[in-house]
Order: structure tokens, then sequence, then C-alpha cells
């Protein structure tokens, strides 16, 4: 194998870990815009999603009927955390808003794990999903749910952009996101887009979920947690908020843990998350509006 | 009686009921109690030690547990006996096989070795406001957790570090209790104190008055370092044996599910957060073993504590966002000036 191959190889892989970094991020930045809450319980909803098509399948659903019922169930899981945990302190400070999401998450995972049993299960993938592809006699290795990905993303992201920039409801989120109490003194229903916003940032967790489990293999309550925080983690290197900014991040953050693991002696590429971490405070500090809203302002 | 005198008699009272709890539990109750109340003191000085930055200064830290597993580790590793220590950890620097610490001095040396910790990280995140600092602590928290497992010349990474003596008994909780309290509420409580508040509720207007924000952020964080290094050395000497994983977000959230229901501004709040949620969460798990009334038996429901903490938390943040206390201390009506006082004041005017 050539060095030129291993590099490819890398950077196939570091595209296809950054779509699902940024598939995340996006839902985690839609949330954010309108209503500048961090939403822990974001994680969860991949978990929904997940779960959701694992045990269609397991009945017998056809598969692609059962990644639509997932999304489905992970877009109605997002809707009922916001009416039930998030709007009653929709004025609170951002602090308490942060705390009350992640009793969500406690809540969620310790339900997942008490109904499921917090061992993974497997997570059943069509056969035509699994199989690999080879490039340059073997060098550069990927399977389909790699290529599916890659595709996904751009696919629903290209629908995400047509949606916020061409419909009514996409405008009137922009807009609330921009200055809340004056999308309201227009006319706009702020609580009707919250829900949007919530349910089209779920329903992308949901597809994010449905996508790092058929990667992984296996799903278990407790799985939406790590790209969560690493999604939070991308979404604030791009600009938290910015819908392009997660996509940017997200990439970033895949070739970054990609590149750390297979350029770095292991001595330091065991600590890929710590280093993944320091640079997240090093944005916090230095750039706080991330790489697309450079002027934002650091507040005491 | 002045106001002053019945301070310290509300003091010496303290004082006299923590050492007859502390000395006389374990003569009267049984161990289960005796261990109820240990738990329950320790978690006490963590969550106070929390208040300092997250309810006093409003330097919201989810990173604090951090701090606790710094200090649980290094006490750890000064505290194992020579030998066991060159058995358990024999990639350890050769001046740390050496000796090995009583639990009073790995105690201090533990929660000094946090402060300084604290000063490294909190000096550029002080910066921070708001979800920003929250965010950047709980950053610090992930990378102490990747240290403490990557680190397993120190630490045995993610196996088990175990052969620290038992030495946390209830006595030694009690007085570091009292200590903590004895700190906090002469720092809560003085002009530094107010300036914490200052900066809380107002972060321009306390600059505009002279107090340095970062200072005060910076002070709170350390001081609040210092107790979650000790609190952590007494959880190792209490455990035993851990993992990096005992320190991570499992114990965050519970923390500040004491913290946020007994209330963020007040010390006594703290303490009756803790006692609240260490009661709860102890009968809820008793239930979840599962249990049977007459025919009917109800099956093993485990993690359904969690859950209903979880929903306790969000029914708090909804209804009572100020917790139990809110900023108000549990004073027993002996600190306030007598009725006689307040009128003379009225007529002055």
């Amino acid at each position: 194998m050539t060095q030129l191959d291993y590099i490819l190889q890398q950077i196939v892989n570091a595209v296809s870990l950054g779509s699902l970094y940024a598939l995340v991020a996006v839902g985690l930045s839609i949330v954010f815009g309108v209503l500048k809450l961090t939403n822990f319980a974001h994680g969860d909803v991949m978990m929904v999603g997940a779960f959701g098509v694992a045990l269609l399948v397991g009945i017998g659903v056809p598969f692609p009927v059962a990644v639509i019922c997932g999304i489905a169930a992970a877009a109605v899981a997002g809707f009922l955390i916001e009416r039930i945990a998030y709007r009653p302190i929709r004025d609170a400070p951002d602090v308490a808003r942060l705390l009350t999401s992640l009793a969500v998450t406690y809540i969620i995972e310790n339900v997942g794990i008490l109904v499921f049993t917090s061992s993974p299960r497997n997570f059943p993938l069509p056969d035509i999903l699994n199989t690999s592809w080879e490039m340059s006699n073997g060098a550069i290795t990927f399977t389909s749910i790699n290529l599916l990905t890659i595709a996904l993303t751009f696919v629903s992201l290209l629908l995400l952009g047509w949606f916020i920039t061409r419909t009514t409801t996409g405008l009137g989120m922009r807009a609330a996101a921009e200055d809340m109490s004056a999308a309201h003194l227009v006319g706009l229903n702020v609580n009707r887009l919250i829900i949007v916003a919530f349910i089209v940032a779920s329903a992308y967790a949901g597809l994010a979920g449905i996508l790092w489990a058929a990667q992984a293999g296996v799903v278990q309550p407790q799985m939406g947690f790590t790209p969560l925080l690493k999604a939070f983690v991308a979404a604030i290197i791009g600009g938290f908020g910015s819908i392009a900014g997660a996509l940017v991040g997200g990439y970033i953050l895949g070739a970054l843990e990609i590149f750390i693991v297979a350029f770095l002696p292991s001595s330091v590429s065991s600590y890929r998350d710590a280093i993944v971490f320091a640079v997240l405070i090093a944005f916090l500090l230095v750039r706080p509006g991330g790489l697309l809203q450079p002027n934002r302002e650091i507040k005491l | 009686m002045s106001r002053e005198a019945r301070i310290t008699l509300l003091v010496l009272v303290a004082l006299v009921a923590g050492a007859a709890v502390a000395f006389g539990a374990p003569h009267v109750l049984s161990d289960y109690f005796v261990r109820i109340i240990l738990l329950i003191a320790l978690n006490a000085i963590l969550v106070l030690a929390l208040s300092l930055s997250n309810g006093f200064t409003g330097v919201f830290s989810l990173g604090h547990v951090g701090f606790i597993g710094a200090g649980a580790y290094i006490s750890g590793i000064l505290s194992i006996p020579v030998q066991q220590k060159m058995a358990l950890l024999p990639h350890l620097p050769a001046f740390l096989h050496a000796f090995s610490l009583p639990f009073l001095p790995a105690t201090l040396v533990a929660g000094l070795l946090t402060a300084l910790l604290a000063v490294v990280v909190g000096y550029p995140l002080m910066r921070l406001s708001g979800y920003f600092v929250s965010v950047a602590t709980m950053g610090f928290l992930i990378i102490v957790n990747v240290v403490l497992i990557n680190a397993s010349d120190f630490t045995r990474g993610a196996r088990t570090f175990t052969g620290v003596p038992l030495e946390t008994t209830l006595p030694w909780v009690m007085g570091w209790l009292a200590i903590t309290v004895f700190v906090l509420a002469r720092l809560v409580y003085s002009p530094f104190g107010r300036a914490m508040k200052a900066v809380r509720d107002d972060t321009i207007a306390a600059s505009a008055v002279g107090i340095g924000v970062l200072r005060t952020r910076l002070i709170a964080f350390v001081i609040g370092a210092f107790f979650s290094g000790v609190g952590g050395s007494l959880y190792a000497h209490y455990l035993g044996s851990f993992s990096p994983n005992t320190f991570y977000f499992a114990l965050t959230m519970s923390l500040i599910t004491m913290l946020v229901l007994g209330g963020m501004g007040s010390l006594t709040g703290a303490v009756v957060g803790v006692i609240c949620v260490s009661l709860l969460s102890e009968v809820l798990r008793s239930v979840e073993r599962g249990f049977t009334i007459g025919d009917f038996a109800v099956p093993a429901l485990f993690g359904a504590s969690q859950i209903v903490l979880g929903f306790i938390f969000i029914l708090v943040m909804i209804f009572r966002p100020k917790g139990i206390m809110g900023d108000r201390e549990l004073t027993f009506g002996l600190t306030q000036r007598s009725a006689t006082v307040n009128q003379t004041e009225e007529r002055k005017r």
C-alpha cells in the first residue's frame, strides 16, 4: 500500500465521519439558533430513531419503511420533549435550560436502560448496505453505508437549505433566530416556528442516529451521548447557531479526529478526545462565534 | 443577647451536635445508617464546594467533578502503602515510590494540588459567562477523564484503582464538613462574599463599582476546587477502589441535582438539598429492587430512582427555579436582629 493510498483512505474515513458529525451538529444548531438552547437531549433523540428502526425490523417491517418510521419517531420525541420540558422554562436563564436538557437526557437514557437494558443489541442492516467496495487494488476500502451516509448528508442538507431560504416557514425560523420578539411583533407565530424547528432538528437527529447505528452495527440506550458531545464541538467550531457553520465544523472535526489517529503516534492519539475538547475550549476562549461568526463578542 | 453572641451560640450548638453525631452515631445506629450519614456529610462537602462558584458567583461549572477525581487520584497515589504501591503501580516515578503519606497530609496535598490545577484552568476560563463557561468546564471534565484513562503509569488506566486504605470514618468527614462550612460561611458573608454576589447578579455594575470580576470568580473557583479535591480524597479513602468513570457525568448530575434542589444561593440550602436527595434516592433504591404487597409482586426496576430524580429536577426547574431554600439561610431565627433593635432603628429614621 502506497503512502498516497493510505492518505486517500483516511480522507474517505474523515468525510464519512465528518458527515455524521455534520448531521448531528446541524440539528443542534437549528435548535440553538431559534431558542438559544444547548440541547443535550438531541443525542437521545438519535437513540430513539435508531432503536425505532431496530425494533421495527425485528418484528418484520421492511428496512426502508422502518427507517422512515424511525425518523418520524425521532421527530415525535423531539416535539414531546419541547412541549413537556422546554416550553415551561423558555424564559429561564441559559444555564437553567441547559441543566433541564441534561436532566431530560438523564431520564431518557435511564428509561432506555430500564426497558432495553444497557447491553448493546444488534442493528439489522440489509446485506446490500453492508457490501464493501475496493479501489486501487484493495488499498482503499469503504462500505455502501459510508457512501450512503455521505450521499444522504448531502441530499438532506440541500433540502434543509431549500427549506430555510425558500419557504415561508423557513424564513420565519430564521427571523425568529435573529430576533424572537421582533418576529413576534411582525405577526409570526413563534410557538409554531419553535415546534417546527424541533421537529426538523429531531428528524435530522433520527437520521443521524440510524446512520450512526448502521456504521457501529449496534444500538444501546447511551449511544447518543458521545456523538452529541462531538457534534457540540463541531457546532461551536463552525459557529453555534449557524447551519453552514455546523456543516463546516462537522467536517473539520471528522478530519481532525481521523488524522490524529492516522498520523500521530499512539502515545499521542490515545488522547484524541482530550485534544478535541481542548480545541473546543480554545475556540470558546478565542473565537466564541466559531469560524463563521467572527464578530461575536465575548461577554463577561 | 447580642447578635454576635447568638451567632456564636448557633455555631457552638452546630459544632456540639455535629461532634455528637460524629462520635455517637456509630454506637447507637446500625452500620447502614452510619454509612448514610457519612455519605450525606461527604456529599455536603462536595456540593458546598460546588456552590461557591455555581451558586454564589454565577459561574455554573460542570467541571468540578474533574477536580474531585483529581483529588481522589492524587490522594490515592500518595497514600497507598509503599509495598503495595510497587505491585500496583510499578511505573510510578521513583520518588513517589519511596514514601506513603498518612490520611490527613495526603488529603491536604490533594486539596492544594487541585487548587493549583484550578488556578491554571480557571485563569483563562473565568473570562467566559453563561452557558459558555458551563460547556468549557464540561470540556475540562472530559479532558480529565481522558487523561485519567491514559496516564496508566499513575492511575492504572481504565482498570480499577485499588489499594487505597479505608480511612474515611464519620468523625473525619464531619470534621472536614465543619471546616468547609466555617470557611465558606466566613467567605460568603463577608465583603468578598458580597462582591461574589454582585458579580453574579450584574457583572457590568460590579465592575463599574470597582470589583475585579475575573479575580473574584477565580478566587471562588479555586477555593471551591480546593474543597472538591479534599472531598475527592475523602471519597477515595471511603471507596478504597474506583475507576476514572466513578468521577464523570453520573456524579456531576447527582451533585448538581442536590445543589439546584436545595437552592443555589444558600449554604444551608445546599446541605438541605443533599439530605433530601440522599434520603430520597436511598428510599427509591430500596423500592427499585422490587418488593411484594400481598400476592402482588412488583418487579425490580433498575434505574427507576434516577428517572424519578430526573423528573424531580425538571419539576423544580419549572415550578421552583430557586430551589427549596433560594437565597435564604436556615438560621432558626438566631441571627436576626431582635425586635427592640429594629424598633429603635425605625425611630431614628
